[in-house]
């Protein structure tokens, strides 16, 4: 009867085919680790997200009179309403960590070189909407944070010569930030933004199974037809859109092998998001920022202003520089050459397990240069916080021109033949 | 069904013809969706101008008005704050205000009509905050300057006449509103003198 049924499925849409070309049938390497769990768990939390987010809006007043008052509603008044907006909030943070871990395991393991320039583009296309995602659902809330970090965000397009003004003009549809802009980033939080993303996710997908994974070795699990003996393949069924062109090696089916071991790596996620929503939902002021439970006042700018922590790094690039434009110009170079790592990388070897040291130092460097500007960007503008600034993002930058060009001469260890376990 | 041989200029040419007659189309649809963006007649209508009060302004003291959404404030400068404006125009970026940031009848030394009150937009011209009005403390962020505007957002200052200083992130002074006396205790922000 069952069997019928699909029977009757499959002749009309391509259930089965589907199932087993992307879960069942789907060759993942084997020699995954703690790192390749984050693109799951990403996904995890958009479905989160559009969850919470649907639901918030049946109560949410998207208003300059209403919006505050609203949110305050939620908390209080409706049935179980704080919790899901607690995991609305929590959720968008938790989206950039597991976000910005699944970006640097890209960057540990060479996941963008050649052939998977289009499947990272795709990935920083996600990261461009999910930032665009997360600062216009900032605003809703319409607390003192939502207004000013608007504010400042919006007027960052101010800096564009001669169109700067009527383009910041129109996106606000007002003189200031207003209902107006409310009810706009309202329209876009939560249906064009939120429907862009999930296609992208979708392409994202669609073109890492049309390459394949990378894993921690960066060692192709796809060989030559006909060089690999038959005892030395897995024993496993492989659907033959993989199998026709290649000897497939080290791997084994995506369903139920990487299912099961990525329930272990979401049970434990989910621990501490719980954590999170139950014991300290505002994360000591970094996941809801204390000046938001005042209502917005556009005639007074809170003392000291920052964006929540995942924006605070390229904040901190931002003002690190004595200058408008060229301080925005830094900005958005900063995420741009992050999109052209693939290009910027000339060399073969992927993993970082068999890179120069130059490399692994150069990483390191990035990597805490980063978490420091994360930092500084929470912090007031000094004079000593505006001089380590403007160090960690000359170390930033320094990262991609030394890569572009070391890499083409790099001197790296022996790559495996095969991936090592 | 005619058998006639295919005429490929003809077929190039009609597709041609509707790729461009689509493609205005969808030019012309745009226009709404991209349009309905910029500020409704409402959101327009809004920038009436507004009347301050500065009758019972002691020296030192700072007005707040909102004019089209946005903080206005005039200060009552002391005959102190006025003297300190010499002393560092050598550090600002526009010290004689040739920036058009100020109606002509505000470009002068003070960016005042009358030089005791200074009117300007809260509005810091980096990225929008409103920097905070710092009487007598600015010497903490601009060595041997009492009074002046410190944006708490990225650290722009400005001296007491809305000039920005050199070093900072803010390109330009702060703007200084179309405003008039209206009498002796009024100032009319939102207007030139003998608009209509």
């Amino acid at each position: 009867m069952a069997n019928k049924f699909v029977e009757w499925i499959d002749a009309r849409i391509p259930m089965t085919k589907t199932w087993n070309i992307h879960l069942a049938e789907y060759p993942a390497p084997k020699n995954f680790n703690f790192w390749y769990l984050f693109g799951v768990l990403a996904m995890l939390v958009l479905v989160n997200q559009i969850l919470t987010g649907v639901w918030l809006t049946m109560n949410y007043v998207p208003s300059a009179e209403g919006a505050f008052a609203s949110v305050e509603y939620i908390m209080r008044d409706v049935e179980y309403g704080w919790l899901l907006r607690y995991m609305h909030s929590t959720g968008a943070s938790a989206f950039f960590v597991v976000v910005y871990l699944h970006m640097f395991r890209g960057m540990l393991y060479g996941s963008y070189q050649k052939p998977r320039e289009l499947l990272w583009l795709f990935g920083m296309f996600i990261f461009l909407v999910l930032m665009a995602e997360a600062f216009m659902g900032y605003l809703l809330p319409w607390g003192q944070m939502s207004y000013w970090g608007a504010q400042v965000i919006i007027s960052l397009f101010g800096a564009i010569p001669v169109i700067g003004d009527d383009l910041t003009l129109w996106i606000r549809g007002d003189y200031v930030i207003s209902g107006a802009t409310l009810n706009r980033f309202f329209a876009l939080h939560v249906i064009a933004l939120p429907l862009v993303l999930v296609i992208l996710v979708f392409l994202h997908i669609i073109a890492l199974h049309e390459v394949g994974s990378n894993n921690p070795d960066g060692v192709p699990i796809k060989k030559p037809k006909g060089s690999v003996p038959d005892e030395e393949k897995p024993k496993f069924k492989f659907h033959e859109r993989f199998t026709k062109k290649y000897d497939i090696v080290d791997a084994i089916p995506f369903y139920p092998y990487y299912i099961v071991k990525d329930l272990i790596g979401i049970g434990i996620f989910l621990f501490l998001f719980c954590y999170v929503i139950f014991f300290m939902p505002e994360m000591g002021g970094f996941f809801l920022e204390p000046p938001n439970f005042e209502p917005a006042n556009p005639l007074k700018t809170p003392e000291h202003i920052a964006p929540v922590w995942y924006f605070t790094p390229f904040y901190a690039i931002l003002r690190a520089v004595p200058d408008k434009l060229f301080g925005v110009i830094l900005m958005f170079a900063s995420i741009v050459l992050l999109a052209l790592l693939p290009w910027l990388d000339r060399g073969r070897v992927r993993s970082i397990r068999y890179r120069s040291v130059l490399h692994k130092l150069n990483l390191a460097v990035f990597s805490v240069s980063f978490l420091i500007l994360g930092y500084l960007g929470t912090q007031p503008a000094t004079p000593t916080a505006t001089l380590f600034a403007q160090i960690f993002t000359f170390l930033y930058f320094a990262f991609f021109v030394l890569l572009f060009f070391y890499s083409k001469r790099e001197k790296t260890k022996p790559v495996p033949e095969r991936v090592t376990s | 069904m005619s058998n006639a041989p295919v005429d490929k200029g003809r077929r190039r040419f009609l597709t041609v013809a509707t790729g461009v007659v689509g493609g205005a189309g969808a030019v012309g649809v745009a226009v709404p969706f991209i349009a309905s963006w910029n500020p409704s007649a409402k959101a327009k209508n809004a920038g009436a101008p507004v009347e301050v009060n500065i009758a019972k302004a002691e020296p030192g003291q700072m007005i707040r008005v909102k004019w089209r959404g946005k903080p206005v404030w005039v200060v009552r400068r002391s005959p102190e704050m006025l003297d300190g404006l010499k002393s560092h125009e050598d550090r600002l970026r526009d010290p004689n205000s040739e920036e058009p940031q100020q109606p002509s009848y505000a470009s002068n030394e003070y960016r005042a009509i009358k030089k005791e009150f200074f009117v300007a937009v809260g509005i810091c011209t980096h990225l929008g905050c409103s920097p905070s009005y710092l009487p007598q403390e600015m010497g903490e962020h601009v060595e041997g300057v009492e009074a002046g505007f410190f944006c708490p957002c990225h650290g722009s200052s400005y001296d007491i006449a809305g000039r920005v200083f050199q070093g900072v992130p803010a390109p330009l002074n702060l703007v200084v509103p179309p405003h008039y006396y209206v009498d002796d205790n009024t100032i009319l922000v939102g207007e030139d003198k003998g608009q209509a």
